[in-house]
């Protein structure tokens, strides 16, 4: 199933990488280099998953988070980091993530946790629809 | 000699960091002696000035009777000396030499003299030869000759004339008054008295009568003429230089050639050869002076002694107080600097990691796209060399990315994984996963654990990692049959400390002073140089201390504290 993802990070080279990656296994991948960007390609076209990187020029991704969180609570959202450790996201609007993963993050993984969370909005996603 | 006090001063008051006892003996030292200095030297001054104040007042006030005496008593003897000469003077003028010359006239006028005045022993009357012609008196002295007698000659001169004392031809010291007469016709005699000397003596016992003053007269050529009860008998030879007398009473000092010093006030007589002299001995009157020496002495050596003491032991406290507290401050300052030094070092690793981090993903995700690639192309030569050599490329970043994940590790922000928990728990669980480890490399693992202490509020994972680290390290660094200890105690305030003692290999000064930065390792193949780096970083966040003591081929211990609960203020 191609699975429809939004990838947001102001590394280029980076970001480009891992969409060609996931467009050879048949994902369907959005890429953009900045927050705000990213909040208008969900308005225009709804992701499955939004994977955003935490420091973006612009929006930075806790706050393209919580914009989301407000437009849109079922979707799942992956952050990714250069800072490492269990909780290198941080507290606070981070917590409301899917989970946040820190680079360079193994592929495989990735792979696992962006599916899971499309998972978990197609469990919600029933529940959403129902109120509306 | 003034610069070099100053330059000593300024070296010394410098805020320096050398707190070697050294110096701080030289600065009590100098600030005693300067004390000492200027406690001591007025008072030294003022009981110099005392001293001598009291000294020429004693003088002075041992001088003004001394002169009183000289006048009062040379007054009496001129009266006493004066008179007689009149009266013998009158007799010469009243009488012809005839009338004086015979026995029984001189009788009769004798008698009359010695019913008026005391003291004549008898009366002559002398040609012009020096023979004695008429005389009345207790002596058989009738035609003695007297020219050859000194006063004879100056009779001749000076018509009155009082004699030195003599003894003369009877042997009793005795006072020739004598007058010269020059009759008419060109005849000239001589009409002699004499006075026995107890006249004059008890004029100088009565008048010159004063405590220990002792009076006397003494002749031209310093021969005594009345017994002294210093320089002795009549006739002797006076010991004291005393300058030539005149009128007017000379007071002052003059020493005996046996080094006896004395007070003297003296005059001459008119009309004599005659020196009166009144002396007083200074060990007499300087008694007091002698006294008022010691009193001084006394108090000048208390003061002393006690200045002395009271700055030289209060000083020393001072400067141990002075050091100790230096010692602290340069203590804290080292310790502060050290903080100061890793917490940068933190900074910067974890600012580094983070950047290498992206340039890492990018390298990962290139090459995982390489293999994707890879995998989806068909056969080609050395397919399998590309493959071999791309999945290296990720190996190489997998060991990249567990380096810069430690390194973050020590700057990591804190977790809300606070929880209540015994340490000597936390302590045990942790050594259980050394326990064969050392077991492996026979070493003794003890524990002495405190486990009345109260519940610590902190993080139990990072806890872990600590004693892990710490409990580890020292296992490694101990040879075979060496012995590890943990201790857990409670320290006064609000923290707990745990030390891991080793009997290990111990660490040079050098090495000590690094061990706490990353990278720094001493173990060649399997260390990463960042355990005791994290270690350190997770002990500050949690609001504690580490530290270290070590001596080669002894031993180390870590202590770390841990507080009970962590203080709000970030470390």
């Amino acid at each position: 199933m191609g699975l429809k993802l939004l990838l947001a990070d102001d590394e280029t080279e980076y970001v480009d990488t891992l969409a060609e990656r996931l467009e050879l296994r048949g994902y369907e991948v959005k890429v953009v280099h900045d927050g705000t960007s990213a909040l208008t390609s969900v308005e225009n076209d709804m992701p499955d998953v939004a994977v955003l990187d935490l420091f973006m020029p612009g929006l930075p991704g806790t706050k393209v988070l919580a914009e989301l969180n407000r437009r849109h609570p079922g979707l799942p959202v992956v952050l990714i980091t250069g800072q490492t450790g269990e909780n290198a996201c941080g507290d606070g609007p981070a917590q409301q993530a899917f989970a946040c993963l820190t680079k360079p993050v193994d592929f495989s993984d990735f792979i696992r946790i962006v599916s899971d969370a499309a998972q978990s909005r197609a469990g919600a996603g029933e529940e959403e629809s129902s109120h509306g | 000699m003034l610069d070099a006090l100053v330059n000593g001063f300024k070296r010394l008051w410098e805020v320096s960091d050398d707190v070697s006892p050294q110096r701080y003996r030289a600065l009590g030292r100098l600030l005693s002696s300067l004390m000492i200095v200027v406690s001591v030297a007025p008072l030294l001054v003022l009981s110099w000035i005392n001293y001598n104040q009291y000294q020429a007042s004693m003088a002075r006030e041992i001088e003004v009777p001394l002169r009183d005496v000289v006048q009062r008593t040379r007054t009496a003897l001129e009266v006493l000396l004066g008179e007689r000469l009149s009266t013998v003077s009158l007799i010469s003028e009243a009488y012809s030499f005839d009338k004086l010359a015979s026995d029984g006239d001189l009788a009769k006028i004798f008698h009359a003299m010695r019913g008026e005045f005391d003291g004549f022993v008898d009366l002559g009357l002398i040609n012009e030869e020096g023979r004695q012609v008429a005389y009345v008196g207790p002596y058989e002295l009738k035609n003695v000759d007297y020219s050859d007698q000194t006063w004879w000659r100056e009779v001749q001169v000076h018509r009155k004339v009082v004699s030195d004392i003599l003894s003369g031809a009877r042997g009793t010291p005795h006072l020739v008054l004598a007058v010269g007469h020059l009759g008419e016709g060109g005849r000239s005699w001589v009409l002699k008295a004499t006075i026995e000397t107890r006249q004059l003596d008890r004029l100088l016992a009565t008048v010159g009568q004063s405590g220990e003053t002792d009076i006397f007269l003494v002749n031209r050529e310093g021969i005594l003429q009345t017994a002294s009860a210093n320089f002795g008998a009549l006739f002797k030879k006076c010991p004291l230089e005393l300058p030539q007398a005149s009128w007017n009473i000379t007071a002052g000092r003059v020493s005996a050639p046996n080094g006896a010093r004395f007070a003297a006030a003296y005059a001459s007589v008119p009309d004599t050869n005659l020196m009166l002299v009144a002396v007083k001995p200074e060990a007499e009157f300087m008694r007091p002076l002698s006294a008022l020496q010691t009193d001084i002495l006394l108090v000048l050596a208390t003061g002393v002694v006690l200045i002395f003491v009271m700055t030289v032991v209060p000083m020393k406290l001072l400067m141990k107080r002075l050091q100790a507290s230096d010692e602290r401050r340069v203590a804290v300052f080292a310790q502060m600097e050290h903080t100061q030094k890793l917490s940068s070092i933190g900074r910067l690793a974890a600012g580094v990691a983070h950047e290498v981090n992206n340039p890492l993903a990018i390298i990962n995700e290139k090459s995982g796209l390489a293999m994707d690639y890879l995998n989806a192309a068909g056969d080609f030569p050395r397919k399998e060399r590309i493959v071999a050599l791309i999945g290296s490329i990720g190996q190489a970043v997998d060991r990249a990315r567990g380096i810069t994940h430690r390194l973050l590790g020590f700057s990591r922000r804190m977790e809300a994984n606070m929880q209540q928990m015994q340490l000597a728990e936390v302590i045990e669980e942790t050594m259980s996963f050394v326990e064969r480890d050392a077991q492996r490399r026979g070493v003794e693992l003890a524990a002495s654990l405190d486990r009345g202490l109260p519940e610590v509020t902190s993080d139990r994972g990072q806890l872990q990692q600590v004693f892990l680290n710490l409990v580890g390290n020292a296992v490694q660094a101990t040879a075979e049959g060496g012995r590890v200890e943990v201790t857990l105690k409670g320290l006064d305030g609000d923290f707990a400390e745990v030390s891991v003692a080793d009997t290990g290999c111990g660490m040079s000064r050098e090495v000590v002073s690094h061990i706490f930065e990353p990278f720094y390792t001493t173990k060649k193949e399997n260390g990463h140089g960042l355990g005791l780096f994290i270690t350190y970083g997770i002990v500050r966040r949690l609001g504690g201390e580490i530290a270290v003591e070590s001596e080669e081929g002894k031993g180390t211990t870590f202590r770390v504290a841990i507080p009970y609960v962590k203080p709000e203020k970030q470390a």
